[in-house]
């Protein structure tokens, strides 16, 4: 892609401010990225912040443990209130991943250069964001000793699994993400861990990188291949970030409890992943900006960015909700009406309400530009949506199931200590898992700033 | 031999790019250019148009999907054939998102692969980081290394030629 | 549209849960994440404790080890002579209650007794059970059960006892028996009457008292009701279809009146007059909810409305139920209940003879009982004896009288100035700690005896096995008092026979009758029905002016001797759907009136004697009627039963047996959790159950097929799946469900179904694998009430099998939807997906793996479940294969009637039946192709293959139901 003098142009006099602030070279912002890990000291604030998450990771262990020994009948669930916490946590972080991918895969592909200086640590998001998420579906089973039943490998007994399960379907889809997510990530990381090799004062680093840089030393040819590679590579991942929740969607859509068995689901899963993996993205990236001063790199530029994206997505989860209304209304199906009713005026009725609030009539003070452009607006505002997202799945799978088509069977779900202890050792293990991060792996993405200064400076030929 | 090439350092991307496209015109073809990000039209400018990388992505997408299909079609209809909830065994409808996955899962694996194979990747050892200059080829310099194999080489007139091309320096790289 | 849905007038109300928005509902919008009470290791639930027991019994050294009885016992005449290891043999015998026997027929796997079902030959079963006796085998096992003869509570021996009462006998002898007396409960055992008769010959000056505390008014003769002839039935308060001798026999033939499955075309009428919810209230055509004070007036107004000479203040639909009566001269009935005063009795019998039921539809016997007396003046009186010192030597042979006597007799105490006491029981009860010796009993499966039905027909009981614990019988204790003090209880039984049989071949009626389960022709011939009631004085109306109190025996506890029993505790009760308690239950207007609400804790205060319960509001009790069923707040029978409830007999006094006037009630801000399994009995108009009245169903006897679902069954993306083998499939008759919960209690027997203890109840995780749905419908205060048995329906398309992952739930070749439970890893999704929810998950390790005593309780056909599988109702698919595989042997189809479900065989009104769909001759597919016949939630075209016939009701055209 030969970067072409008009969008120089525009990308330059962008009344959102640079993508880059001015005045960097390809030897500052390399240092100034590279440094972090290689020669800066580790800065207190992050062994206060690792040390605070590695406890919650702690507690999510005990948690575990416990669950293990006694059986998944510490956490809330019941018949028919089968599906508590757990699945909630699932598909929240699921969703939470999937903005990783779309900033690095489908931003790439639509040539939104000003992804470059987020995309790594979105896409380290997405890796432990999936993780988070991978844990659940593994704890909530009745068995979790015997999880990898669930693949199809050859056994003594000639059993398989079931493929017209849904649960199934996630199995292939989540695993293939994490896969995906990984491999997309690394690729990445091979051109700036060899920087970091060449850098590295001390031998120790240059070993570990040289390891982890296979070699590389930016040949044409290696770029070449790289590129295209790297293309393909994000063609392949934007399918897969849209079928991965998709399919998180059918595990709802394709059962026929009132409030799941809805055609509008995939879309609106879809939508409100991106939704909520923005907010997070943004929860995740002001304080790294900060803490770190990469304020040159990531700029109100970026944030205002995903504060815009945040109220399209949220618009159309917006759309979603109304659909449901309507589906319910115009079906004149008995139990969809009232499934709507119960969700809106149950018991559960006043989490729905908060749903709405934070996911809908707060989020609307994006249109402001004054607020899109306040760094603490913008973080509460991300901190809103994450909870309004996390009330979303509460909402979609306990009011449908505690009141379905048997009033006889009818029941309520109270989470125990155990359900709240996994669910915030999650956010711990991802935290955890986020301060490794930033402090051994370049979090900017090094030889794309170069390449994006270079443009922005139209230093390049153009042919 | 004595030495691996030649080598020249430049400071700008532009400068390579043109010492590039002026040693593939003067006749050398077994050369190189390295840079600390990609630059567009250098690969080119040393006649390196085509690689193989998508077809072989292509082959295992098509892969992918075959066996996606096929595992679920043996599961339900061959190994394991139960009646679940009055769907035929082979409800193939119901194979697609597992399909689908699978593609995406293969293809991917194939790229990552393809991409690591064909640049000969991992190597633990390359003659170019014998030249000390090198290391910020990953950080902000650009080179043009012209190998000793090549046809039209001779250590003294390439040299001079790359001299010619007014770069920071130029350098013998150690086989 | 059903009539349900069509009766736009009636609204269906939502459940009392929310409309009275309680504490747990405000809690949860208080704060986000409310929690009940967590899950600790020290909050140990019921099924720990029963675990915890294990350990204890272990020490005990005792084995789950039963070996058959060295006296010869015969097997039921339709079973192969001889073990065949994996073969059960049944035998029959008869389970007493009250002191009647219902014939049953044990099923023994290599000499364990693993379940009972109904004697078919017995005129008390016909084949049918009840909820009690399919748990009783449980008893058998129990681990807390009393193991040793017990002297001022240390172990002692047989041997010693008889050498004590040896002593007794010598000392009695002297003075005629002057010290001696026995309590006993009710006696109708034959060889028990004469051994008594013996003794009181022996002892002159001895006494015999009898007590249990349930028990009608005295009667020298006997009715047996034919409900099978009866057009009309009116009930003063008689719950004769679920709690009096012979009902599982009268359910039977009540309901062979009011079924359409066999082309009838015309249905029997029931009134039913009661204070306070009961299963033959909830079937009647006309239930009219009256105070307790009040039946008794009402009553008198429908007799005088009949013809008899009682004054008596007139009532709106007396002359209307009254011309009901007369019009069927002689084929009504009219039956009142048990906790009715003598004075009702006379009144009932009285309006039967003016309607010239006697000899028709009521016939009297002889007294069934050995002797009919007013139980609780025999045991005020032999308190008084014991208070004045008279008394040296009491024998208690069973029951439990220092737990259950009145409470204003202080039996306790009483008995404690006995200088020789002695108590025969199953548990070392509150009886036994006052007494100095304790026999432990042996249970009746173990145990050689004979009883009486409710007409009189005797059983020989016959032992399965050898007493797990050498207990002993009545008869052996009473031995204790004769020349050869020594016997074992087979030896009397027989010799009485012998004695009594004047035939030759005294072997061969042995043989014949314990095998047949039945005594030929024992039953009681009949008797002259009581002379000149029509001129009795009946006793006042009582001014209703105060609040009552009601009592009652539980449904499934009774009066307090199943308390230890964990399937007893655990089924929910008929009405309430509650487990593990007996709260109050009150009206809705009684709540709105001192703002209650479920789970509030009240005091009661009944003459003086006060107790702190928690109330449930149970619609249908009638304003200002509290009720309180017995047996609950044992303090000393067992892990299980220890501390369950609330001791009602605190307030039971000798005056007011089944309570009275003068009860008041005060709130206290104490909460207590109440576990009912079913909290919301609206249907949200949804016809899920289908009724119409006899009139509306002449009309249009398809009304129940009116709704839409026929349309959707012939829809499918894909081609339906072929079954040219066998196609099993169940219909039930809502018509003939009481909802007397015997289904439930058999599958639980029959499956090795484990109890999960109040705490996991609460949290929605019981077992069962049937349950019986109550809605309710109409004004709360006497709501029209439905009863619906729901377990899996077995559905074609089923939705739980296309979700789950690991193809752990699939179809069957027959259309069973089978669950594998070594391949379930516990997702969950198929209980989701379920839309009847009959899906049932083991959250933890429910059964009971470390329990030994149990082990011998299992159904050795069916898997014991681990800990995170799912499971569900198998139509019993263990039985289906043991049939099968005999007719594969003998190279035939199974016939007709040849597999029967755990459900289907303990149901005594015949409600459920089950067979193959593709035998056009099965009753199955007969009923499958009655115009009743619907499909629950048939719209989502998950082409169940359990089907319901719709409920019909034959109310009186002539009286408007509110």
């Amino acid at each position: 892609m030969t970067s072409d003098p008009v969008e120089t142009q525009l990308t330059v006099h962008d009344p959102d401010g640079p993508v880059v602030a001015p005045g960097h070279s390809y030897e500052s912002i390399t240092e100034k990225i590279g440094a972090i890990v290689i020669t800066l000291r580790t800065p207190r604030h992050w062994w206060i912040g690792a040390g605070i998450a590695f406890l919650v990771v702690n507690m999510l262990m005990t948690a575990i443990a416990w669950l293990f020994w006694r059986g998944v009948g510490i956490w809330g669930v019941n018949v028919p209130i089968a599906w508590g916490f757990a699945i909630v946590n699932f598909v929240w972080w699921i969703g939470i991943g999937h903005a990783g991918t779309l900033i690095s895969a489908i931003l790439l592909l639509l040539k939104q250069d000003w992804r470059t200086s987020i995309n790594r640590f979105a896409e380290a998001m997405t890796l432990f964001a999936v993780a988070c998420a991978g844990m659940f579906p593994v704890l909530h089973l009745g068995r979790p000793q015997v999880f990898f039943w669930l693949f199809p490998y050859p056994n003594t007994m000639g059993l398989w699994p079931q493929p017209r399960s849904p649960l199934l379907w996630d199995v292939f889809a989540v695993s293939t993400y994490g896969t995906v997510s990984l491999i997309f990530w690394y690729i990445g990381l091979i051109p700036d861990v060899a920087s970091l090799r060449d850098r590295a004062p001390q031998m120790w680093k240059k070993r570990v990188f040289g390891i982890l840089a296979l070699g590389w030393r930016g040949s044409a040819r290696h770029w070449f291949r790289y590129e295209i590679a790297y293309l393909l590579l994000a063609g392949l991942a934007t399918p897969l970030v849209v079928s991965v929740h998709t399919v998180v969607s059918f595990d709802f859509a394709v059962s026929m409890v009132p409030g799941w068995h809805t055609t509008i689901f995939p879309p609106y899963f879809v939508a409100g992943a991106i939704y909520s993996g923005f907010a997070m993205t943004l929860t995740l990236a002001i304080p790294l900006r900060k803490f770190y001063h990469l304020e040159d790199f990531i700029t109100m530029r970026h944030l205002q960015n995903m504060g815009k994206v945040m109220l399209a997505t949220g618009m159309i989860v917006a759309y979603g909700y109304s659909m449901e209304a309507f589906f319910a209304y115009y079906s004149s199906d008995k139990f969809e009406l009232f499934m709507f009713k119960n969700r809106t005026t149950g018991p559960y009725g006043p989490f729905y309400g908060l749903l709405i609030l934070f996911n809908i009539l707060i989020p609307q003070l994006l249109w402001s530009k004054r607020v899109r452009s306040s760094i603490p607006a913008l973080f509460i505002m991300s901190l809103v949506v994450n909870t309004g997202m996390w009330l979303e799945r509460f909402v979609i799978v306990i009011t449908s199931l505690h009141r379905d088509f048997m009033p006889s069977a009818w029941g309520m779900y109270y989470p125990t200590k155990w359900d709240i202890m996994t669910y915030i050792g999650t956010l711990g293990f991802f935290s955890f898992a986020f301060y490794l991060f930033v402090r051994l792996l370049p979090a900017i993405s090094m030889f794309e700033m170069r390449d994006l200064i270079d443009k922005k400076a139209g230093k390049q030929v153009v042919h | 031999m004595a030495v691996y090439g030649l080598m020249a350092e430049f400071e700008e991307p532009g400068a390579l790019l043109h010492a590039a496209e002026r040693a593939y015109a003067s006749g050398y073809r077994k050369l190189d250019a390295y840079s600390p990000m990609p630059i567009h039209g250098l690969a080119e400018a040393i006649g390196f148009t085509r690689t193989a990388v998508s077809p072989i992505v292509l082959v295992g997408g098509i892969l992918g999907c075959i066996s996606g299909f096929t595992l679920c079609w043996w599961m339900a209809a061959v190994a394991y054939p139960h009646v679940v909830a009055g769907r035929p065994f082979n409800s193939w409808p119901m194979w697609i998102p597992i399909t689908f996955e699978l593609t995406v899962l293969f293809a991917s694996l194939t790229s990552l692969l393809a991409m690591l194979g064909l640049n000969r990747l991992p190597q633990p050892y390359h003659p170019v980081f014998n030249v000390p200059a090198f290391a910020r080829a990953s950080t902000d310099r650009f080179f043009l290394c012209i190998e000793a194999v090549d046809p039209v080489f001779d250590a003294e007139g390439t040299w001079k030629f790359l001299e010619t091309l007014n770069p920071t320096s130029v350098a013998e790289v150690e086989p | 549209m059903s009539p349900i849905d069509a009766k736009t007038g009636r609204e269906y109300w939502r459940s009392l849960e929310e409309l009275a928005d309680t504490e747990e509902f405000r809690k949860f919008v208080d704060d986000e994440f409310p929690t009940r009470s967590a899950e600790w290791l020290h909050q140990p639930n019921r099924r720990e404790i029963l675990r915890l027991m294990g350990a204890s019994f272990a020490l005990a050294g005792v084995t789950a080890c039963t070996k058959q009885p060295p006296e010869r016992i015969v097997p039921y005449v339709k079973q192969p002579e001889g073990v065949t290891p994996g073969k059960p043999l049944f035998f029959a015998t008869a389970m007493p209650l009250n002191g009647y026997g219902l014939g049953v027929l044990g099923e023994s796997h290599l000499g364990r007794p693993t379940k009972v079902e109904g004697n078919p030959d017995h005129p008390g079963s016909l084949g049918g059970s009840t909820a009690i006796a399919q748990a009783s085998v449980l008893g058998l096992y129990d681990p807390d059960r009393s193991q040793t003869t017990i002297y001022r509570g240390r172990i002692s021996g047989w041997g010693k006892f008889i050498a004590a009462m040896g002593m007794v006998r010598a000392e009695q002898l002297l003075s005629k028996g002057a010290g001696l007396r026995i309590l006993t409960g009710t006696v109708t055992s034959p060889t028990l009457a004469a051994q008594l008769d013996e003794v009181l010959k022996t002892f002159p000056s001895a006494r015999w008292y009898q007590y249990q505390p349930v028990h009608g008014p005295k009667a020298d003769v006997s009715p047996v009701y034919r409900f099978d002839k009866a057009d009309v039935v009116l009930s003063l308060d008689s719950d004769f279809l679920a709690s009096i001798p012979g009902s599982p026999r009268y359910a039977r033939d009540f309901i062979s009146r009011r079924r359409l499955t066999e082309g009838q075309s015309t249905m029997s009428r029931l009134y039913v007059f009661e204070p306070t919810p009961s299963i033959t209230g909830s079937v009647a055509d006309h239930r009219f909810p009256v105070r307790a004070s009040e039946l008794d007036g009402q009553a008198k107004a429908i007799a005088a409305a009949i013809g008899l000479p009682v004054g008596a203040a007139s009532y709106k639909h007396a002359d209307a139920i009254a011309r009901d009566l007369k019009a069927h001269h002689g084929a009504s009935i009219v039956i009142a209940g048990d906790w009715q005063p003598a004075s009702l009795h006379r009144l009932a019998h009285a309006m039967n003879e003016a309607l010239g039921n006697i000899g028709n539809t009521v016939v009297y016997t002889d007294s069934i009982e050995a002797r009919s007396e007013d139980h609780v003046a025999s045991i005020k009186e032999l308190t008084g004896e014991m208070n004045a010192g008279k008394v040296e030597a009491l024998l208690i042979l069973g029951g439990n009288p220092v737990y259950d006597a009145p409470a204003d007799l202080n039996f306790g105490d009483a008995l404690s100035k006995v200088p020789f006491r002695t108590h025969l029981g199953l548990y070392n009860d509150e009886t036994s700690e006052k007494c100095d010796w304790h026999v432990n009993e042996a249970h009746y499966l173990e145990a050689w005896s004979d009883i009486r039905a409710y007409d009189g027909t005797a059983t020989i009981l016959q032992p399965l096995t050898d007493p797990l614990y050498g207990g002993k019988t009545a008869h052996e204790v009473l031995a204790t008092l004769t020349e050869n003090p020594d016997q074992t209880s087979h030896d009397i039984i027989q010799a009485y026979w012998r004695g009594r049989h004047t035939a030759e071949d005294f072997d061969a009626f042995w043989e014949k009758t314990l095998n047949a389960g039945v005594v030929p022709d024992t039953a009681a011939k009949p008797a002259q029905p009581p002379k000149g009631t029509s001129e009795t004085q009946y006793a006042a109306a009582l001014n209703p002016s105060t609040m009552e109190l009601i009592f009652r025996p539980d449904p499934f506890i009774w009066d307090g001797q199943f308390a230890n029993n964990g399937w007893l505790q655990e089924l929910p009760k008929p009405h309430s759907r509650l487990t593990w308690d007996n709260p109050a239950l009150i009206s809705l207007g009684t709540a709105q009136r001192n703002s209650l609400q479920n789970g509030d804790i009240v005091e009661l205060d009944f003459g003086g004697r006060k107790l702190r319960v928690p109330v449930w509001i149970q619609p249908g009790q009638v304003d200002d009627c509290v009720t309180m069923h017995l047996g609950f707040g044992r303090r000393r029978t067992g892990k299980v039963g220890d501390g369950v409830g609330f001791n009602a007999y605190e307030l039971r006094t000798s005056d007011a047996p089944w309570g009275g006037p003068g009860l008041r009630i005060q709130k206290t801000d104490g909460r207590h959790v109440l576990a009912t399994t079913q909290d919301h009995h609206a249907m949200e108009g949804r016809n899920i159950v289908r009724s119409a009245t006899l009139e509306e169903y002449k009309a249009d006897p398809k009304f129940a097929l009116k709704a839409s679902e026929e349309e959707f069954q012939a829809r499918s993306l894909f081609p339906s799946f072929e079954y040219n083998g066998y196609k099993w499939g169940m219909a039930i008759d809502q018509n003939a469900c009481i909802g007397c919960g015997a289904c439930v209690s058999a599958c639980t027997a029959e499956n090795n179904i484990p109890i999960v203890g109040k705490d996991q109840v609460s949290r929605g995780r019981e077992m069962h694998w049937i349950r019986v749905d109550r809605y309710y419908a109409g004004d709360p205060a006497n709501p029209e009430s439905l009863a619906q048995p729901m377990l899996c329906q077995m559905c074609e398309t089923a939705p739980c099998e296309l979700v789950c992952p690991v193809a752990a739930t699939v179809h069957s070749t027959e259309g069973l939807n089978q669950m594998v439970y070594n391949r379930c890893v516990g997702t969950r999704y198929c209980s989701n997906n379920c839309p009847y929810k009959v899906r049932r998950f083991n959250f933890y390790l429910y059964s009971d793996w470390y329990t030994e005593s149990l082990f011998g309780l299992r159904n050795p056909e069916v898997t014991v479940r681990s800990r995170g599988v799912m499971e569900k109702c198998t139509y019993c698919v263990q039985r289906i294969n043991a049939v099968k595989i005999e007719a594969e042997k003998a190279d035939r189809r199974v016939h007709e009637g040849e597999i029967v479900t755990a459900c289907q065989q303990a149901c005594p009104t015949q409600a459920i039946t089950f067979g193959d769909m593709n035998d056009q001759n099965s009753r199955v597919a007969k009923w499958k192709a009655l115009p009743l016949n619907y499909t629950v939630l048939g719209e989502l075209n998950a082409k169940p293959r359990t089907t319901y016939l719709a409920k019909v009701k034959n109310p009186n055209p002539e009286i408007a139901q509110g």
